[in-house]
Order: structure tokens, then C-alpha cells, then sequence
């Protein structure tokens, strides 16, 4: 029997369809393809307590901190049609058990659904409508909670409870502007601890927490566009002041489409800098799934396909894959299955690494419970179970030679969905892309996760009120709404402030702060957005986080100024700061050894440190002298002397 | 006509509404002052102002419009789609019991209209199929509603016909009979049906739910298999509520209906067996006894019904400082027994002692229970007691309040000779006295303490 090389075919099949990786790609390739993304931007609100209890928010637990655990199972509802919808059949498939750890300071009765919901949180409620002001949404009359189901376990009630609080609104990129579809307020859910087979366990201490939801129309015709439109959501979140910060704080999911393909939501992206590779993998994998299908398509037809699934006797091979002995000294089943005219396909290129067959480990592991390694196939670029075990199953499955074989292994009661599985994600093949969910790694690349919900699971809460928003509530929170964001951006620009500190100075907000100093306090704009956007932002990354209050630089340079010192020495007293939150300014001085001197004294000494100056090189220049008088004077100046008035005087 | 198109809105909304010719479930577009919103018009829920239009937009959501903001609004009218309930028929299985399921008006299963969020109710066999297929591996299924209520608005004219009803079924041979009932009563129907039916030959279940079954995460679907297992399977032939062991999804409890009490406003462990333990653990895979001695399942058909009601009958909750005129106005309005709920050991206070002897002397049957839940009247211990007995009080053990109002509405449906209603009210008919407490009766343990902590964090709630 003729065999494809699947390595050389998952290669032969990258470059076919066209696939370029990020560095390369160019907005014509996007249009090849047909980029178009949309964001779900994700941020959880600075406020005291959960949305729907009086539980505090913001406090997390550890994996195995608990006091008490609670089994549930959920349990699909009937749609309006009498039918499952696609995601709740799935998960009734998959008969997970599902635990909740609870911990006593971050969960109540509500976190389990014992209690129904209190009153919504007030103050997330007006910090929510203040973000919806500054995105210029369209605010609603009277916000109406809704309940939107999610059978995966995350949420315990089996639905997240979320409100429409402003609709289409926009933001201003720097080339375009992009429209927003809504954004809603709602609980966050929990923390998956693990998922190990039929088992999935989870911490309460983030659910009920409040989060804003902003969703923008699919707009973004490129990855960079794409980022740059999160940037803006998350730095507008951030400049009202009322958002948390820090990991998971903010997560962002990412609708991707090629052109014949689908929406496929990438789901909560902890680093708005995965984004564009992420975006740009998902549509290229999406271009590929098309591109199968028109060769499939060609091969055979939908209706003709059938696949065809036989037990294996395991004594009858000799496997020397570790995984599949394992699961046989599990009394694990194993099954072959063969999918006509798949031969070539299955090896095919989708993702960076990963071929075609990857979809099918993906489901049987999310939707049959089966840990992965699964299966293998006939394709597998790395080779784990050996050809003649193919040969000896492709004879067993009297399969031809344009088919492929996947064989996996399973315990008993699981696999009668896995071959469901199997079956469908083979027939799905004739569609194209497939309407899911993924999940990230941070290489970029994606995995399934579950099948996108349909818009069937909405309803309204029985447990809770409209509640009105009155015209003159809304004035009132539109006073605190800051001002826009590009608008922060021109006066950076006009200011001199260079571009690499905006996203420095709007990830912590710092704007504000920014612009009192120099009104208030005369400084040089330029010279403090450089002293924030770099000098801050080093010591910051370099301490992980911010020790001190923000204010305090304010009171550092106020300080200086009071004392006629020179602000060249606020590097060096920030870096004690760093390491001394709490000490006051003139100590800081004392640690930096700073005596008060006059120009004119360290003027005078110009001349006798130059007498000093002994060239040590043949080709010692005059700069080099300045240079080491600078050096010898340098510590005795700052903040007497600016640094550039000495260096003028050196001449 | 008008009601039909404008569904729930009312005063100003809908002259709104009447004024756009926008009708509910038209598509419309509706500009504000606060911008533009298009969606589907939601008729108004009750009980709300008439200041707001419900929008139910593309994405799914819900929101509401205030009227004081429209500038303009246009509606286009689009056929609605008719709903119904998906019916599969509910196989028969050689060899599985015939459990009869009675409804009363609780919602054990039902489908959730998503336009409105309104809960239609599955109630067939057919129905109950489609939404929790188990059943069908457990029994073979009939069912019958009998009324529709809500279990706050359950009272003696649904106990004696639900007695009657069950009297029918077991003559008809049926092998197990499930009571679907809301939960807030779900104690006092237990206790009735105990006393009115006597000498059971197959277990009478009565079973609820805790979270709607449109959710979920709803305890409906799993209560119903518990339920419908300990029917059709279980051998303990008495009257019992089938509610959750634990708020986790693992097991539930058979408690004897004389004895249970719900205990949470919310929780879905709500019902716990007062002063003793449960009857017995169930699962899918079946009833699992705790209690040694129980009436067990026969072959025979020699049920006892005892249909009587005598609504005169009242509880008073005793408090610190109540007055006299409590009692009289009881008595002028021609109750004929009371259920005192008293403090401690079973406790009123002196100023009370004149009603409680006129209440005697007119013929008004009194008994005292207790407001600590757990544990026995004793009035020898302190004089107060005493005197309360010699004015007429009887003190009723260790009778669940609850179960004290239901049977001592049932004896004077039999009878008024004092003699005989206390012979009646102080013979147990299943444990509503017991002889002992066992010591495991009493189990209300305080979180904090490091074994409990420890207890729950091992063992699933």
C-alpha cells in the first residue's frame, strides 16, 4: 500500500493553502483570506463586593485551600423548540461531575445556589454605566437581568446572570473608528482547578465577582487592528479608575472568521499581547478547515460517508507506546475507525504544529472524557505506534487506500460517545468550520473547547427586579466620566511625550496624575511623561509592582520644588522609594548622601578636577575629559544643578 | 382584544404604546433621547411600573426602555411563533413497576418559554419523558394532575381529595404512588396523608423541588428519579417526602411525613427528619433504610382512608407580653382547637390563664407544642406547667408543631368528646410521638469548631 508522508504533507499542505507566519503577513494576505474579528473585552470591576451577594470581592484562594466541597451535575434544559441546543447536548455527553471548593471568607450560600440573588451591587452597577458613558454608549431605561446559560459547570446555578447596561457605543482608533455592539454587566464565573476525565473541579472565590463585558462589531480587518482595539478598551476601562487590575483581572475573548468560514470565539485571552498571533492563526486555520473541505469534497460525497469502527484486539499488536500500554493495563477498549477518502487530510496543515487530526483528539478529550494522548492515526506526523499496526488495521477495516485510520482507546462506557465523536467531527469536515469555542496557549495556537452556544439561552431572571435608571442618575455619573482617551493621546502628542510611554501611562492610568503635576506643579510635560513612561515603568517592571501610593510622586516632586532642588536627583529617590514605601522625602535625601551646594561652588571645582584628569590612552579626546569631570561631579549635582547647565559649563 | 396585543403594560407605557401603534411581540424601533434600540417588544411583567417598554434585543438580552426618553418609535408586526411542549411517548418496560405520579400544581419538570422566561409546566408521562428520559429505566409511568395549585394555598380540601385519590389507586392495584407538591408545605400534606391514610400496602411519596427545573442545576430531575425509585422499588410502605440528603448532588432522604420539617428558606437540603433520622437514603440505584423497623411493602389492598377535616382549628405562637385577647378573639370567632406553640419546656405566661380556661369551658380542644423544634413538652417540671395542664392545656410530647395543627384538624373531623380527640391526638399512627429521642435525633452542629470544620471539608454537604 502507497503511504503519504505525513510530515512532508502537513508542509506541502501549509505552503498550499498559503500560510505565512505573523512577521511576514501583509494586509494583502488578510484580504486573501478575509480577516475579520470582533472583541469581547472583559474587566472586572474595583468594587467591595460580589455583584449578586455581600461576599467580598477580589480575595482568592489556592488551589487546595477550602472547607467544603459541593457535587453537582448539570442537566440540560429544553429550548423553546423542544430541542437541546448544540453546547447543552454536549455537555450532558460529556456526565461530568462537577465540584465546587468553597472557602468560607469568599463564598456563601449564594456562590451554590442555595440562596437566590440580593440586590444587584450598586456600586458596580454605577461604575458600569460610568465605562458604557465614556465608550458613548446608548444607556438603557431600566437594566433587566438576564440569565445566559453555561452547562460547562463554571457557574454552579448553570447559567450567568448579565444585564445590558449601554448599547452601541465606539472608540477611535488611530486610523478608524470601531463600532461597539453593547456592554453588559455580569458575574464572573469560577476557577477551574482541573479536569481529569469525568471529573472537573472548581474554586468559588471569583464567581459572583463583577465584571463589564464590552463587544465590538467584527471590524478588525488585521491582527494589529485587533490589539490596538483591545489596548483602547482596556486603557478606557482603566482611566475610569473603577476597574481591578493585575492577572485575570481582565480577560479578553476573540472572534475570528475567514472569509466561507465562521465565527469561532477564542475564549479568555489573559494577554491582550497573544491577540494578533492568536487572530492570525485561528483565520489561517479556518482557511485551512476550507480548504480540506473542497478536497474532501471532491473525494466523496456527505451523504456517501460513512465511518466504519471495529474493536481491536490489543493482544494481536505489539504496541510500544507507553500511553496505549498504559491504558490496556487499564482494561481500557481499543477501537479502530476508518474514515473514507481522509487519506492526506488528516495529516494536513491547520495550525503552526498542529495537522488536522488535532480536532479530533481535541473533542474525544472535551466531549468523551478522554485524556489525552487518545488516539493516533494512520498520519501522525510523529510517529508513536509504528506502520504495521496501520497495515494490520487498515486489513482489519478492509479500508482502501484514499482512507485514513484513527485508533483510540477508551474506557468501556465511554466509548460509544467516542465514536459518536469521531463520526461527527468527520462529517462536520463537509461543512467547513465548525461553530466553537477555543482555548488559547500562548504559542498562539488553539485547542477545542466547546461548541459555541446559540442565542437560545437567554432568559429572563425570575429571581430579580428591572431595576429604572433615572435621566438624572445618569447626569450625575456622566460628571465623573473622564476625559476620552484619544483625546489624552494628543495632548501626550503635543506634549512631546514619545509613544512608547502611552501604553505605560494608560495601563495604570496614570494620566491623571500625569497632568495635575504639571499643572499644579510647572513640571516640564515632556520631561515627566519620559520620567513615567521609562524611568517608572523600569523600576516598576523591575519591582513586579508599584510599592508606594501614586500620589507620592506627586509629593516627591512637590517636594523638590519646595526645596529648590534640581528634579535630575528624582531618578535616584525613586529607587528608594521602590524599596521604602513609606519613608519620608528627606530621608531619602539623607540615604542619597545629598548636601546643598551652590552653583557656584561646584563651578569652582571644575578647574581643580581637570588638573586631576590624567589621559591613560593615546587617543584621548576632549570629550573623554568631560566626560570624567562629569563623572567626578556628577553625584555632588543632582539636584543642584541641572545636569545639562554643568555639562555647558565644562564646555 | 386590547389586553391581547398590549400584554402587561398598563397607564402610561401603554399609552405610549397606543400612541406608535407599536404592539407586544412586534419588532420595533425606538429612538430616545439616550439613542436608538431595536428589538422585539416584551409583554410587561406584573406588579411593575408603567414607565418602562421591554426590548428584547438581537443578542438575547432583555432591556427596558424609559418612556419619558422616546422621541419616536415604529413597530412591524411578525407572525409568532406557536410553542409546544416536545411529547415522546413514554415506553412501557416489562417487569418495572407502575408508579402513579398526582399532581398538585408544583412545577417538577418543565420547559422554558425564551422570549418571555415564562416556565410551562411538563406534566405527561410524554412530557416528563422528553425532560428527564431516566424515568423510564426506573418505572412505568402514569400520571394524573388532581388540582393546580401553589403549596402555600394546599389545605384540607386538597388533603381529604389527594386521600380518596390514593385510597382509588391502591385498590386499582397500583405498586407505587409519587405526590408532586410544592416545597413550602410539602410537611403538612405529609403529615395529613399519614393520618388519613392508615395501613398503606405501597409507599406514598411525596416529592419537590428546590430550584425550578428550567435551571440547570435544577435538584427537580434527580428528586423525581429518587422519588419515583423509592415508589416503584422501595419496600417501606408509609408516607414519606423525598427531598435531597446533602445540597450536593448525591443522595436523597426518605423522611416519614409525621417528622419532617423544612428547615431552609433556599438550601436544596432543606427537609430534615425532626428528633429522629430519616427512614432511609436513596439513589438511582435505590432505598437504602436507616431505620431498622418500618411498615413494610404488602400485596394486599387493605388501605385505610380517613378523609376528615375540621378547619376550626388554630395556632398561636406564644410571645413575651402576648395578651389575653389573642385567645378570646379565637374563641369568638368559633375555633374549636388551638396548637400552642410554647417557649422552652412548653411555656405561656400567667396573663393568659383566664382565656385558656374559658377556652375550656367552651369546648375548645388545646394543645401544647414547642418552639425549640427539638425535644418533649414537659410541663411537671416547673408549676407554670402545671397550672397550664389543670386550665385545660394537653401537652402533645414531642409532635412537630405542624403535624399537632394537621392531626388535631383531623380528629375533630371525627370527633368533639375531649376523651376521644385526645386518645386520637396522643396515639401515635407513625412516630408523630415517639417513646425515645434518639440521641442522633438531634444534630444541629455549629461551623467554626475545628472537628465540624474538618467534617465538612471531608464530607460532601
Amino acid at each position: 500500500m502507497k503511504r503519504i508522508n505525513p510530515r512532508q504533507n502537513f508542509e506541502d499542505t501549509c505552503k498550499k493553502i498559503g500560510y505565512v507566519n505573523r512577521k511576514n503577513a501583509t494586509q494583502s494576505d488578510y484580504d486573501r483570506i478575509g480577516f475579520m474579528s470582533g472583541l469581547e473585552v472583559h474587566q472586572q470591576l474595583l468594587t467591595d463586593h460580589k455583584l449578586f451577594c455581600h461576599c467580598p470581592a477580589g480575595i482568592f484562594q489556592k488551589p487546595e485551600e477550602f472547607d467544603a466541597e459541593v457535587v453537582r451535575h448539570m442537566r440540560p434544559t429544553l429550548s423553546e423548540l423542544g430541542e437541546y441546543d448544540g453546547t447543552a447536548l454536549m455537555e450532558f455527553k460529556t456526565r461530568k461531575e462537577i465540584i465546587y471548593r468553597l472557602s468560607h471568607p469568599t463564598a456563601c450560600t449564594y456562590e451554590v445556589d442555595d440562596t437566590p440573588p440580593f440586590h444587584v451591587d450598586r456600586q458596580a452597577l454605577d461604575y458600569a454605566i460610568e465605562v458604557a458613558l465614556a465608550s458613548k454608549m446608548s444607556i438603557v431605561g431600566e437594566v433587566h437581568i438576564t440569565r445566559k446559560q453555561y452547562l460547562d459547570g463554571s457557574i454552579p446555578t448553570g447559567f450567568q446572570r448579565t444585564a445590558i447596561i449601554g448599547i452601541e457605543g465606539s472608540i477611535q482608533l488611530k486610523n478608524k473608528t470601531i463600532r461597539l455592539i453593547q456592554m453588559s454587566l455580569e458575574e464572573d464565573a469560577c476557577r477551574e482547578v482541573s479536569d481529569i476525565g469525568h471529573r472537573r473541579v472548581y474554586r468559588t472565590d471569583r464567581l459572583g465577582m463583577p465584571l463589564i463585558e464590552t463587544v465590538t462589531y467584527p471590524e478588525c480587518m488585521n491582527p494589529d487592528e485587533l490589539q490596538e482595539a483591545c489596548n483602547y478598551i482596556r486603557f478606557l476601562n482603566r482611566s475610569t479608575g473603577h476597574v481591578r487590575t493585575g492577572i485575570g483581572a481582565g480577560r479578553e475573548d476573540v472572534n475570528v472568521s475567514c472569509k466561507g468560514g465562521t465565527r469561532v470565539e477564542i475564549k479568555g485571552v489573559a494577554h491582550a499581547k497573544w491577540i494578533p498571533e492568536l487572530s492570525h492563526n485561528e483565520c489561517f486555520r479556518q482557511w485551512a478547515l476550507l480548504a480540506i473541505r473542497t478536497e474532501l469534497q471532491k473525494r466523496i460525497k456527505k451523504e456517501d460517508f460513512k465511518i466504519r469502527a471495529l474493536e481491536l484486539n490489543p493482544a494481536h499488536f505489539n504496541f510500544y507506546y507507553t500511553p496505549l500500554q498504559e491504558a490496556m493495563l487499564r482494561k481500557e477498549k481499543l477501537y479502530a475507525v476508518n474514515l473514507p477518502q481522509f487519506a492526506g487530510l488528516l495529516s494536513h496543515f491547520t495550525q503552526p504544529g498542529k495537522p488536522f487530526y488535532d480536532e479530533f483528539a481535541g473533542r474525544l478529550k472535551v466531549i468523551a472524557c478522554l485524556e489525552k494522548p487518545n488516539m493516533a492515526t494512520s498520519e501522525d506526523v510523529d510517529d508513536v505506534v509504528s506502520d504495521n499496526v496501520f497495515e494490520k488495521v487498515q486489513q482489519l477495516l478492509n479500508a482502501a487506500e484514499s482512507d485514513a485510520q484513527i485508533i483510540f482507546w477508551a474506557p468501556e462506557a465511554d466509548v460509544k460517545t467516542a465514536v459518536e465523536v469521531i463520526e461527527e467531527r468527520a462529517l462536520m469536515t463537509f461543512d467547513g468550520v465548525p461553530n466553537e469555542t477555543r482555548k488559547s496557549f500562548a504559542n498562539g495556537t488553539t485547542i477545542f473547547e466547546r461548541v459555541l452556544p446559540g442565542a437560545d439561552r437567554m432568559y429572563p431572571d425570575t429571581d430579580s427586579v428591572p431595576i429604572p435608571l433615572k435621566t438624572e442618575h445618569i447626569e450625575k455619573l456622566a460628571l465623573n466620566v473622564p476625559d476620552e482617551l484619544q483625546g489624552r493621546f494628543a495632548q501626550l502628542r503635543e506634549w512631546g511625550v514619545p509613544e512608547d510611554c502611552y501604553n505605560y501611562l494608560s495601563t495604570h492610568n496614570y494620566f491623571p496624575l500625569l497632568k495635575k503635576m504639571v499643572d499644579e506643579l510647572g513640571i516640564p510635560p515632556k520631561e515627566l511623561g519620559v520620567f513615567m513612561g521609562q524611568r517608572l515603568k523600569h523600576l516598576h517592571g523591575r519591582y513586579r509592582k508599584l510599592t508606594f501610593a501614586p500620589a507620592r510622586l506627586y509629593d516627591l516632586f512637590a517636594c523638590l520644588q519646595a526645596g529648590q532642588i534640581d528634579s535630575a536627583i528624582a531618578y535616584n529617590m525613586l529607587k528608594v522609594l521602590f524599596e521604602h514605601p513609606k519613608i519620608d522625602f528627606d530621608s531619602i535625601l539623607n540615604i542619597l548622601n545629598f548636601k546643598r551646594i551652590t552653583k557656584e561652588e561646584i563651578e569652582g571645582k571644575i578647574k581643580f578636577i581637570a588638573s586631576k584628569f590624567t589621559p591613560c590612552r593615546k587617543d584621548t579626546t576632549a570629550a573623554d575629559k568631560r566626560n570624567y569631570i562629569m563623572g567626578q561631579l556628577r553625584q555632588l549635582s543632582e539636584g543642584n544643578l541641572a545636569l545639562p547647565d554643568l555639562a555647558s559649563k565644562i564646555g | 382584544m386590547s389586553n391581547d396585543i398590549f400584554q402587561g403594560y398598563k397607564g402610561e407605557a401603554l399609552a405610549i404604546l397606543q400612541k406608535y401603534n407599536v404592539h407586544v411581540w412586534d419588532n420595533a424601533e425606538v429612538e430616545t433621547t439616550r439613542g436608538h434600540f431595536s428589538g422585539k417588544v416584551l409583554p410587561r411583567a406584573e406588579n411593575t411600573d408603567d414607565q418602562h417598554i421591554v426590548l428584547k434585543l438581537v443578542t438575547g438580552y432583555n432591556v427596558g426602555i424609559d418612556i419619558a426618553t422616546v422621541i419616536d418609535m415604529s413597530g412591524v408586526t411578525v407572525p409568532q411563533p406557536k410553542f409546544q411542549i416536545p411529547e415522546k411517548e413514554f415506553p412501557y418496560t416489562k417487569g418495572l413497576p407502575h408508579v402513579k405520579l398526582l399532581g398538585t400544581g408544583g412545577t417538577i419538570a418543565s420547559r422554558l418559554d425564551y422570549r418571555t422566561g415564562a416556565v410551562i409546566p411538563a406534566f405527561s408521562p410524554g412530557e416528563l419523558y422528553g425532560a428527564v428520559p431516566e424515568l423510564a429505566e426506573i418505572c412505568n409511568l402514569e400520571t394524573e394532575k388532581i388540582f393546580a395549585v401553589f403549596s402555600e394555598n394546599m389545605g384540607p380540601k386538597q388533603y381529604m381529595a389527594l386521600a380518596q385519590k390514593i385510597g382509588e389507586e391502591i385498590k386499582n392495584g397500583i405498586e407505587g404512588i409519587v405526590i408532586g407538591h410544592g416545597t413550602d408545605t410539602l410537611h403538612h400534606t405529609g403529615a395529613a396523608l399519614t393520618f388519613m391514610c392508615q395501613n398503606l400496602p405501597v409507599p406514598v411519596v411525596l416529592v419537590g423541588s428546590q430550584r425550578s427545573s428550567d435551571r440547570p442545576s435544577s435538584d427537580a430531575a434527580l428528586n423525581l428519579m429518587h422519588a419515583m425509585t423509592a415508589a416503584g422499588h422501595g419496600n417501606i410502605a408509609e408516607v414519606m417526602v423525598c427531598m435531597f440528603g446533602p445540597t450536593s448532588d448525591e443522595y436523597g432522604f426518605l423522611h416519614k411525613g409525621t417528622r419532617v420539617r423544612k428547615m431552609h428558606s433556599s438550601y436544596r437540603s432543606t427537609f430534615r427528619t425532626i428528633g429522629d433520622t430519616p427512614v432511609a437514603q436513596v439513589t438511582r440505584e435505590g432505598v437504602k433504610p436507616i431505620k431498622s423497623s418500618f411498615n413494610m411493602r404488602r400485596k394486599d389492598r387493605d388501605v385505610k382512608i380517613i378523609p376528615t377535616f375540621d378547619d376550626r382549628v388554630a395556632m398561636l405562637y406564644y410571645y413575651p407580653g402576648m395578651k389575653p385577647d389573642m385567645l378570646h378573639a379565637i374563641i369568638d370567632n368559633g375555633y374549636k382547637g388551638v396548637v400552642w406553640v410554647g417557649t422552652g419546656l412548653g411555656h405561656i405566661n400567667k396573663e393568659m390563664y383566664p382565656a385558656v380556661e374559658r377556652a375550656k369551658a367552651e369546648g375548645v380542644h388545646q394543645y401544647m407544642t414547642l418552639q425549640t423544634i427539638w425535644g418533649y413538652v414537659h410541663m411537671f417540671v416547673y408549676d407554670t406547667g402545671r397550672d397550664m395542664m389543670a386550665r385545660g392545656i394537653i401537652p402533645a410530647g414531642n409532635m412537630l408543631p405542624e403535624v399537632a395543627f394537621i392531626k388535631l384538624g383531623w380528629a375533630l373531623g371525627q370527633t368533639h368528646d375531649p376523651e376521644e380527640v385526645k386518645r386520637l391526638m396522643l396515639t401515635p399512627i407513625n412516630d408523630e410521638i415517639t417513646e425515645r429521642e434518639p440521641y442522633n435525633g438531634y444534630l444541629v452542629y455549629q461551623g467554626g469548631v475545628p472537628e465540624v470544620e474538618e467534617f465538612i471539608r471531608k464530607v460532601h454537604k
